[in-house]
Parts: C-alpha cells; structure tokens; sequence
C-alpha cells in the first residue's frame, strides 16, 4: 500500500497536531515551531533550532561542557583533560564516547582515564585556583609523558570568577612552555551542547595555534597533507575513513580529534585542505584556518558507498590528476566487495523504513548509507543542530518527510508509535523505550557498541548490523500470547 | 526556644551597621540577655568590639584547614567577649576570589546543626553591605531571623540601600516569616536627616526605631576596640544605644512587611525635603559645558 507524498504531508501534520495537543498552550506553541515535515524545494527543513529546550519536557540535548570535553577535546589521546569542579560531572563524563586509540593508557596515552578536581565546599568559598595548580603539578609528576593539559570547566568555575587562565599561563610557564589550556565550557552557558564545540574551537584557536606554549614539530610537507577534522573515531570510524584518503595518495597529517594528538593539531594550519566530517562541531576551526591560513575546507561523508564515491571525488577535485585518477581506481577496487554487501542485506532490508533522531552530522550523513540498502529514512531531527545544519539536510531526504528539531521523549514515543517505522536509530536513553515498545532499534551514538560504520569497512559492518536488529527472531517473539489471533 | 529571637542588622557598607550592632547588643547584654553574634561579613569585623580583637580563627578558615566544615566543633569557633557575648565569624575568602556567599551559607548551617542557638536569647547576625546574592540574603530566609534592623542615614545611596534591603525582605517575607524591624538612622550630619529618614520609614511602611546622634565618643571607644557600653557607660551616648537596646527589646512581633518604593518616589522624597531640586527631564545625561552652552 504506497502512500502519495501528499497524503504523507497530510499524514504527518495530522499527528504533529495531535501530539501537540497534549502540552499547555504556551509550550504547543513553542514546540510547533521545532515539527514539521520537509516542503521539497525549500533551502531548510522548516523548523526553528537551537533555542532553549523547555521545562517540564524530557530533552536528550547536553551542556556546554558535554560537547567540550566530552565531544572535542577528550579524544586527543597524549593530553590530560582535567574535569575541574565538582565530582560528578567527570564520573558520569567518563568514558561515555567510544573514541578508539593507539597508545599505552597511563602512559603516553590518557582517553579513558578521568581526571576531576574532585571540589569541595571549602575550594567554593575560597575558589579552586590554587587547588588546580597543584592538581597540574600532581599530574606532571604522575604522569610526565603527557603531552598537553585542558582545564574543562564545569558550572562553579564560572559562577565563582576562578581565574583559570592566569593558573594556566603560570603552570606553563614553570613546566617549560607545556601546553596547558584553559577551556571555559561551564555547562550553564547555551541550550546545549553545541556551545560546548565553538567555546571548545575557539580555545584550540586561542591555546594551541597561538599563545606561548612549546611548539616544536619538525614538518616536512608535502603536496598532499590533509587534515580529518570532525572525525571521533567512534569504534574505529576515523581509522576506515583515513585508509581511504591514504589510498588516493592523499598524506592525513592529522585526526580532529578521535585518535588524536597535540602535535598533530599544531600541525594542522600546514594542511592544503581540512576535510570536515562533523560540520556541526568543528565548522568553527575549520573557518578559521581558512580565514588565518588559507586552508580551504571541504565537507566530506564516508557512509555508504553512494556518498563514499561522491565524496572521493570532491576531495579528489582539490588536487592534481594522479590523485583524481586514484580516485576512480579506489572506488572501482572496493566495489565488488559493495556490491557483495548489497547483494547480501538488500533483499532483507529493502523498503524498511527507518526514524532517526540524533547529534551533530548523522540525522543526515546516514541517510545515504541506509538508502544503498534499500531502506527509506522517513523522519530526522538533530539534538543541537542549528539552521545550516537544516538547510544542508534538504539535500539527504525526500519531500515530506517528518522533522523533529530537540524532540521530547513524549514527542518522539508518539510519532514512532504512529509511523511505525522498521527501525529507529538514536541514542541510548530512548533504546529501551522503542525496544519494549517492540521496534527494532540501534543506538547510533556509539553504534551500539560495534562500528567502525565510516568508510567501505564501516558500511559492511553498517549493512550487517542493521540486518542484526530489524531481523532478529526476538520480534517474532513479542506479541502476547493473548493477542495471538485464535 | 520560642523565645529565641533572632535579629539582623543590614545596611550600606560603612554605615556604621557593625558599631551600631555591637553597642546594641552590649546594652542588651547590660540588660540581662544571653546573646550570640553572627558576623557574616568575610572581613570578619562584627564582633571586633565585644572581643577586643578581630576574630581570628572564622568558621570558614577553620574548615579550610581541617578539610570540611564537618571536621569542626563549635567550641573550636565560638569565643566569648564583654558580658558572655558569644561570639563567631563566618569569615571567608579574600577580596576577588572564590563564593563569599557561599560561605555564609555553609556557615549558618553549621551553627545550626551544632546546637550554636541553645541557651541564648538572641541570634544577631551582622550582614555586609547589599544583599548582593542568595547566600547574603541567608539570614533572612525561613527560620532565621525574625525581625531586620536597618542601618542608614540620611544620604541618598544609604536611603537607597534601605529600599533596596526591603525588597529583599519583601521577597521573603511571604515563603517565610521575616520582617522589618524598623529603621536605625545613624546621624551624617546632613540637611533635615530626622525629617527624611521619618518620611522614608513612612514610605516602606515601618518607623524610625531610632536616631542615633553623632559622637566622637564612638571613634575613642573603637580605637580602643570597645564598645562604648564598656568604655563609657555613663556616657550620653552610651545612653543612646540602652534606648535603642530597651526599643529594640520591646519591638518583639512587631516588624511589618515592607513596602519598596520605585526609584522615581525615593528621587521624590528628596525633592519633597528640598535636598534635590526639581530636574528639568531635559537636564538629564547632560554635562556642566552642555547646560553652559545651552
């Protein structure tokens, strides 16, 4: 039974009105601003973004200082990232983004260690100045590999005006110009995480490409040095991502930030291009190096052999024929191994229909991968996204197809449960929800504990997983056994 | 305890709040009551006086040295002074760093839970200057005190700091029970002080407690670090202070719910006394050369 787009549009205002009914009347108001269903033609998707998430709703938005040390400087794997302020913000901090990396942990290496200045009542009332500055001598001594220090404010830090800059500055000064980097991402200020990644930028722009700190690097350059910015190396995505541009005869001079290092960020205004994955959490440093720099910047996706190709190509486009002719070589070679995945999880998946609600670039990026297979993405919406995230969403989905700007746990049970999708992908919060409510469901954070999903590895492992949930015998399970038909 | 009564004095900084407080509650003592001195003011200058000394060990540097605040005793904060005052300081931190107000609220808690209130008649607390945030507004949240004293004079920012304090008080006056006491004007000198500081007490719905004229023989006392209860107690002035001590002592259940004014009727008010003229609205923003020129 096919619908027509209009009957879909139809269909998904009648349920946006009806879910809307539900709130006061204040709240419908707001909200009704954040639903809506894509006009095709338009440049945005038509719902306001980036505002204050409401009381009273249950929002799957963060804190500035999520996306800061949680998103952005976490992963720099030979740095220490101190959570400074009260305990719980870096307990509950602590390892929650799979960001694959090399290194001896403890060692050379820090990713999935903590470190917290553990505040107390008297570092409130006396202010926490001194007690970093012991903290950065602790670790120096503890931990005299590591290559670089941020501070990641949490709220107290801002509420009682600690000077973290100028303990920075003279920590830096004492241990011989080490990198130490104040970041004032305390959670209070914005709506969300995004904040967090342009406070998180802007430090990287202020503490590493300028300030006094060491910055010895022997640099060769060569022609084809590029930087991946945006990747996290969630399971391994930056790994099967960079083999590709290795494999065109492109140089990666550095990983923004998944598998990342300091040196590596330092070097990164010697780059003849920055390729940028995540757009939403590093657009702001990549706009920067172009502007102080000249680096130009291309947006890239590396999910699905539709969007891998394409992407080759316009990165390919920013050099010289040999590597344009890599390319083409790269994309013929891995297309048999395509064409086996297709051929293998197409018949299963085709057609199956498929709701998505999560972070920076994958409401869109992952639409392509899904559609290879056959599936259709038939609603999206970003936790934090902003307007420039929208408009470049009209170029993934189809005319009418439902848009959820920070949806609310009460919104999105509901537009599931009346669409009745095959699968829906969002974060770990709502898993259990759709799964007891008897929906297939991957988590599309973490990839639910699998990946890497980006590049030609990534979407054979994509295509498996995806086939893993929607198929699974446990659905045929589910039904009571009172509501067998007789 | 229901006849514990506790008290706040709160007004612009260097209003003489601290002076006035302390020679109040020394009458008080004089009187026959038992009585405890909050200073809430990280300067840790309210109980100066009674002590003979600035209190050196404050509830807030103790507990940074022992680790918390729950590492103390009360014994290790409380130090006794003229006529078995008690005494503590919340002190906290220096000038520019760290969450002062916070430390007064981490400070009245302790006290609290350590049974600093038994066995007295009366709780002062002695607040610094505005109440600048919502741990300098502690003392007059629910159950603490019952009745605010407010220092002032009859400068304009010092009338403006009182309307301001009401405000604060009004904000709490209805989750809980605080009330103001009355206003305590302590004599500048300036043109029709008795009139203005009457009329603004009208204005807020209270009354002037009391008019405390100037003496020099407040600045000998405190230069001694003393009282004037105890330095001169037959002074006149010392007779002053036992008035306000007796109206303050009899003024139990009588504090009101104030009644802000609006800038504009506190700009009145001068006018109305002949201290500010009249302001052509043309005037305003504009410098002396302007209006020369003009």
């Amino acid at each position: 039974m096919s619908v027509t787009t209009e009957e879909q549009k139809a269909a998904n205002k009648a349920l946006i009105d009806e879910v809307l009914k539900a709130y006061p009347e204040k709240t419908a108001k707001k909200r009704t601003k954040h639903l809506g269903t894509y006009e095709g033609g338009k440049p945005d998707c038509g719902v306001k973004s980036n505002i204050k998430s409401l009381p009273g709703v249950m929002t799957i938005r963060g804190c500035a200082y999520a996306g800061s040390k949680g998103v952005v400087w976490g992963p720099i794997k030979d740095m220490i990232h101190i959570s400074h302020g009260p305990v719980g913000c870096g307990q509950y901090s602590w390892g929650s983004r799979r960001n694959y990396y090399i290194g001896t942990t403890g060692v050379d290496t820090f990713v999935t260690m903590q470190f917290t200045s553990d505040f107390q009542e008297k570092d409130i009332v006396f202010g926490g100045d001194k007690k970093l500055d012991k903290i950065i001598d602790e670790i120096q001594q503890l931990f005299p590999l590591n290559k670089g220090i941020s501070v990641q404010s949490e709220c107290p830090i801002g509420l009682i005006g600690d000077d973290i800059e100028a303990v920075s500055k003279k920590k830096s000064k004492q241990y011989d110009g080490h990198t130490i980097v104040p970041v004032r991402c305390e959670g209070f200020r914005g709506v969300s995480q995004s904040l967090g990644h342009h406070i998180a930028n802007d430090a990287i722009r202020d503490w590493v490409f300028e300030g006094d700190t060491r910055k010895e690097h022997e640099f060769e350059s060569t022609p084809y040095d590029v930087a991946i910015i945006g990747d996290y190396n969630i399971g391994g995505d930056a790994w099967s991502s960079r083999i590709l541009l290795e494999e065109i005869g492109l140089r990666v001079i550095a990983q923004w930030s998944g598998d990342g290092t300091i040196a590596e960020l330092e070097n990164t205004p010697k780059a003849k291009l920055n390729v940028l994955h995540c757009y939403r959490s590093m657009n702001y440093i990549s706009r920067h190096m172009e502007e102080k720099y000249g680096i130009p910047w291309v947006e890239y996706n590396f999910f699905g052999p539709t969007m891998i190709e394409k992407s080759l190509r316009e990165i390919a486009s920013h050099f010289d024929d040999t590597i344009k002719a890599n390319a083409e070589k790269v994309i013929a070679r891995y297309r048999p191994m395509v064409d086996a995945v297709i051929a293998r999880y197409k018949p299963r998946l085709d057609a199956k229909k498929v709701m998505l609600f999560v972070g920076g670039l994958r409401p869109r990026h992952v639409i392509g991968a899904y559609e290879d297979l056959g599936m259709e993405v038939v609603g999206t919406g970003y936790e934090f996204g902003h307007n420039d995230d929208y408009q470049r969403t009209t170029h993934y989905i189809k005319d009418g197809t439902l848009i959820y700007d920070d949806v609310t746990g009460y919104e999105f049970e509901r537009f599931v449960e009346k669409v009745q999708p095959d699968l829906v992908g969002s974060g770990i919060k709502e898993k259990y929800v759709f799964q007891k409510m008897g929906v297939p469901f991957r988590q599309m954070h973490s990839w639910d504990y699998s990946g890497p999903y980006h590049g030609y590895d990534g979407f054979a492992i994509f295509a498996r997983d995806m086939d893993m949930a929607i198929n699974s015998p446990v659905w045929s399970l589910t039904k009571a056994p009172w509501r067998q038909a007789a | 305890m229901s006849s514990l009564r506790q008290i706040a004095f709160y007004g612009k900084g260097g209003i003489g709040k601290s002076t006035t407080s302390q020679n109040t509650l020394a009458a008080l003592a004089d009187m026959g009551q038992k009585i405890l001195i909050v200073g809430c003011d990280p300067k840790a200058d309210s109980t100066r006086l009674i002590l003979h000394a600035k209190a050196q060990d404050t509830i807030l540097s103790l507990a940074a040295e022992a680790g918390s605040v729950e590492d103390l005793e009360i014994e290790d904060v409380l130090k006794v002074g003229y006529k078995d005052i008690r005494c503590v300081e919340s002190g906290g931190p220096e000038p520019g760093v760290g969450c002062a107000g916070r430390g007064v609220i981490t400070s009245i808690n302790f006290l609290e839970e350590n049974g600093a209130y038994e066995g007295v008649d009366y709780v002062s607390y002695d607040v610094l200057g505005d109440v600048v945030c919502g741990g300098f507004a502690m003392p007059i949240r629910e159950n603490k005190a019952q009745e605010i004293y407010i220092v002032m004079s009859g400068e304009m920012m010092a009338m403006y700091a009182a309307n301001n304090i009401s405000k604060g008080i009004l904000k709490y006056a209805n989750s809980g029970g605080v009330r103001l006491g009355g206003l305590v004007c302590n004599e500048r000198q300036t043109d029709k002080e008795l009139e203005l500081a009457e009329s603004l007490a009208k204005k807020l719905g209270t009354t002037l407690i009391h008019f405390v004229p100037r003496d020099n023989i407040v600045q000998h006392a405190e230069l001694r670090r003393m009282t004037v209860m105890e330095y001169a107690p037959d002074s006149k002035q010392a007779g002053e202070y036992r008035t306000l001590a007796e109206k303050i002592h009899a003024n139990a259940g009588k504090g009101i719910i104030p009644t802000p004014i609006t800038m504009d009727e506190l700009e009145d008010l001068l006018m109305e006394h002949g201290i500010m003229s009249a302001i052509d609205e043309s005037q305003v923003g504009k410098t002396a050369a302007e209006l020369a020129a003009a």
